[in-house]
C-alpha cells in the first residue's frame, strides 16, 4: 500500500534479533503542527529517549536557484522574498548587496539609511513572531502568538505603505531601493519604534520568570561552541553560545559602523539562551532603528546611473552576505557577461543552522526535540529553497 | 422551500422559526468549519495572521484549526504544492472525514505561481483533489482568505442533501478518496486525476479560426 520508500523505514518497526528492536520509529511531519512548515524528522525513540534523528528535507524545493539561473538579475528579486518568507526586506537587501559587489555599483547615503531601517524593523517582525512561535512550541499556542502578531501587523502596515505589499515587498534594486519614504512614513515609524519598547517589557514580564519556561528550556539543546563554529551556525544560535560573530560588526556592510549598537551575548547557548538573545537583540535593533530615524539624510534613494533595464555586470563572481535576522544570510554570483547569472547560489542560515539538530537532540526526551528545533527558527522557504 | 413565505414570516415575528432539514444542516455546517492546521509555505503566515486578532477568523467560527485531518473539514492548501508534496497532501485529504472541502489558497496552489516553470513544482493541487474554492494572491490577504472562507460558507449553504443533484458527500456512491500519485522516474504518476482534472481545452473542429 505504501510506496514511498522513506515511508516505509519510517513506520514503527521491530526488527526481531537485531540491536534495534527495542527501538521504536516515529515520523515527524512533514504535515505536524511544530515543524514550521513541512520539515520532516525521523526520529528513533527508546522509550522516549531520541536514539537517533535524521530530517528529511526537500518538501519545499521550488527551484529557486534553477530558475534564478534562466532569468535577468533583477527578475530573481522578487523570488528572494519567498525564501524566508517572513522577513523578505532583509533577503532583498542580501541579493542587491551581492549584485552590487558583483558590479562594483555605489549606494546613495539616503537609501542605505532606508536599508537599514526596512531592515531592522524586519529584524523585529521575526524575533517577535520567533517569541510566538516557541511558545506555541511548548503549548502556549495561540496567547503568545497573538501578542506577537499584534505587533507584527503594526510593522506590516508600515511595510505597506512602503512597498505596497504586506509580505513580498519587492522593495531593494541594485543601487538603492524602488522608491522614496512616503510623506508622514518616519513619523509613524518613530511612533512604533518609542511604542516598541513597552511591548518588549510586557513580553519579557510574562516570560522571564515563568516557572514552565524555565524548566523547559533551561539546560536544553546546548552544544560546546566549538561544535557550533565547526558546523557553520551564525546568527543568535551562536551568539547565544558566547561566541562573538555578527556580520554588522566583524564584517560591516552597508552603514552599520555608524551606529552605536551592542552585540548582546549569552553564556550557555541552551534554548533559554536563545529566546532571551532575540530579545536583547530586538533592543539594540530599535537603538538602531532610533539613530537611523534621527540621522537619514534628504537624497536620492536610488543611484542616478543605476541601469534597470539591459543590466550586465562584468565577468566575475561575488559573496555578498549581511546579517539576517536568523545569521548569515549570503548569496553567492557568478556573471559570464549575460543578462543572467551563470551560477547563483543562497547560503541560508536556517538550513546551516539545523545540520546540528541530531547533535542537539540525542539524549533528550522527545518533547525537547520540538523545543530544540524551534529554537533554530527555521523557515522553510529558506531550508528547501 | 415548499412553506409559504408571508406564513413564515408570521410566525418569525412570534419567534417560530420555520426552516427545512436540509437548510439547517447546512447552516450548521457553514457556520463552523474547523480548518487543518497544514501550512506548506508562505500563505501560511497569511493564514495564521487571519486568525490573530487583526482580522479574527473566530468571527466566521472557523478558528478552530486541528492538527489531525480525521477532525478537519475544511483544508486551506496554504503554499506551494511540490511534486515531492504532492502524494501527502493527497493522503490527507484521504485521511479527512466526509464531509469536507478544498481551499486552494495563493498562486502556488492554484497553478503553481511564480515558481510554475520548476521542475518540482506541482501546477495546481486540482491536478489530484477537487477544489472547492481559488483565493488567488501571492500571498493572498487575511482578507481575500476571509472573503473565500465566506463564499464557501455561501456554498455550504447551497448544497442540496437529497435528490439527484445531491452533493457527493451525501451520495453513497460518491467519490471519497482520491488514488494517490506515486513518484515515478521522472514525475509524478499519474500526472494528475482525469476525475478531478477537467481543464476546459478548446477542440478547434476543421475549418475553424
Amino acid at each position: 500500500m505504501i510506496s514511498d520508500p522513506l515511508l516505509q523505514q519510517s513506520s514503527p518497526v521491530l526488527e526481531e534479533g537485531s540491536d534495534d528492536d527495542q527501538l521504536l520509529r516515529v515520523s515527524l511531519g512533514p504535515q505536524h503542527p511544530s515543524t514550521h512548515g513541512v520539515f520532516r524528522m525521523n526520529v528513533e525513540l527508546d522509550g522516549e529517549t531520541v536514539v537517533r534523528l535524521k530530517p528529511v528535507f526537500g518538501y519545499l524545493h521550488r527551484n529557486h536557484e534553477k530558475i534564478a539561473e534562466g532569468q535577468t538579475y533583477l527578475s530573481s528579486m522578487p523570488f528572494t522574498d519567498r525564501l524566508d518568507y517572513i522577513c523578505p526586506l532583509t533577503n532583498n537587501w542580501a541579493y542587491a548587496h551581492a549584485v552590487e559587489k558583483l558590479a562594483g555599483i555605489e549606494v546613495p547615503e539616503r537609501a542605505e539609511y532606508m536599508r537599514v531601517i526596512t531592515a531592522e524593523l524586519t529584524r523585529l517582525i521575526n524575533h517577535t513572531a520567533f517569541a510566538g512561535f516557541f511558545l506555541g512550541d511548548m503549548g502556549a499556542w495561540g496567547s503568545a502568538l497573538m501578542y506577537a502578531f499584534r505587533e507584527r501587523e503594526k510593522i506590516l502596515d508600515l511595510f505597506e505603505d512602503l512597498t505596497g505589499a504586506r509580505m513580498m515587498s519587492n522593495f531593494m534594486r541594485f543601487g538603492g531601493c524602488r522608491n522614496d519614504l512616503p510623506d508622514g512614513w518616519l513619523e509613524r515609524c518613530r511612533a512604533l519604534v518609542d511604542n516598541y519598547e513597552p511591548f518588549l517589557d510586557e513580553m519579557e514580564m510574562f516570560l522571564l520568570g515563568n516557572e514552565i519556561l524555565i524548566a523547559r528550556t533551561q539546560d536544553v539543546g546546548q552544544l560546546p561552541k566549538e561544535t557550533l563554529i565547526n558546523g557553520g551556525i551564525t546568527g543568535p544560535m551562536l551568539r547565544a553560545a558566547g561566541v562573538a560573530y555578527d556580520i554588522r560588526k566583524v564584517d560591516p556592510y552597508g552603514i552599520y559602523d555608524r551606529f552605536d549598537f551592542k552585540m548582546p551575548l549569552g553564556e550557555k547557548g541552551d534554548c533559554y539562551d536563545r529566546l532571551m538573545i532575540r530579545f536583547l537583540e530586538m533592543r539594540e535593533s530599535l537603538k538602531i532603528l532610533k539613530q537611523a530615524i534621527k540621522d537619514i539624510p534628504e537624497g536620492d534613494f536610488i543611484a542616478p546611473k543605476a541601469k534597470i533595464r539591459g543590466f550586465k555586470p562584468p565577468v566575475g563572481e561575488a559573496y555578498g552576505r549581511i546579517e539576517g535576522p536568523k545569521g548569515e544570510l549570503g548569496f553567492y554570483l557568478v556573471s559570464d557577461g549575460t543578462p543572467q547569472p551563470y551560477r547563483y547560489r543562497v547560503r541560508p542560515p536556517s538550513f546551516v543552522n539545523l545540520t546540528l539538530l541530531e547533535e542537539m537532540c540525542v539524549g533528550l526526551d522527545i518533547a525537547d526535540v520540538v523545543i530544540i528545533l524551534g529554537s533554530v527558527d527555521i523557515v522553510l522557504g529558506e531550508v528547501d529553497r | 422551500m415548499a412553506i409559504d413565505q408571508k406564513l413564515a414570516d408570521d410566525l418569525k415575528s412570534q419567534g417560530v422559526h420555520v426552516t427545512s432539514f436540509e437548510q439547517l444542516i447546512n447552516w450548521g455546517r457553514s457556520s463552523s468549519l474547523w480548518p487543518l492546521q497544514f501550512g506548506l509555505a508562505c500563505c501560511a503566515i497569511e493564514m495564521i495572521a487571519a486568525t490573530m486578532a487583526k482580522y479574527d477568523m473566530a468571527r466566521f467560527g472557523a478558528e478552530v484549526f486541528r492538527p489531525s485531518p480525521r477532525q478537519a473539514d475544511l483544508m486551506i492548501v496554504a503554499g506551494t504544492v511540490t511534486k515531492k508534496m504532492a502524494p501527502q497532501v493527497v493522503r490527507l485529504y484521504n485521511q479527512m472525514a466526509e464531509p469536507k472541502y478544498v481551499l486552494a489558497m495563493g498562486a502556488c496552489a492554484i497553478s503553481g505561481g511564480p515558481f510554475k516553470e520548476g521542475y518540482n513544482v506541482l501546477k495546481g493541487v486540482d491536478r489530484y483533489i477537487p477544489v472547492d474554492i481559488v483565493v488567488p494572491g501571492c500571498p493572498p490577504r487575511p482578507e481575500a482568505l476571509l472573503d473565500g472562507l465566506i463564499a464557501l460558507q455561501k456554498k455550504v449553504k447551497g448544497e442540496k442533501l437529497i435528490g439527484k443533484d445531491r452533493v457527493r458527500h451525501a451520495d453513497p456512491n460518491g467519490m471519497a478518496e482520491m488514488p494517490v500519485p506515486e513518484y515515478g522516474p521522472h514525475d509524478l504518476q499519474p500526472p494528475m486525476n482525469p476525475e478531478v482534472w477537467k481543464p476546459k481545452a478548446k477542440i478547434r473542429k476543421e475549418g475553424e479560426a
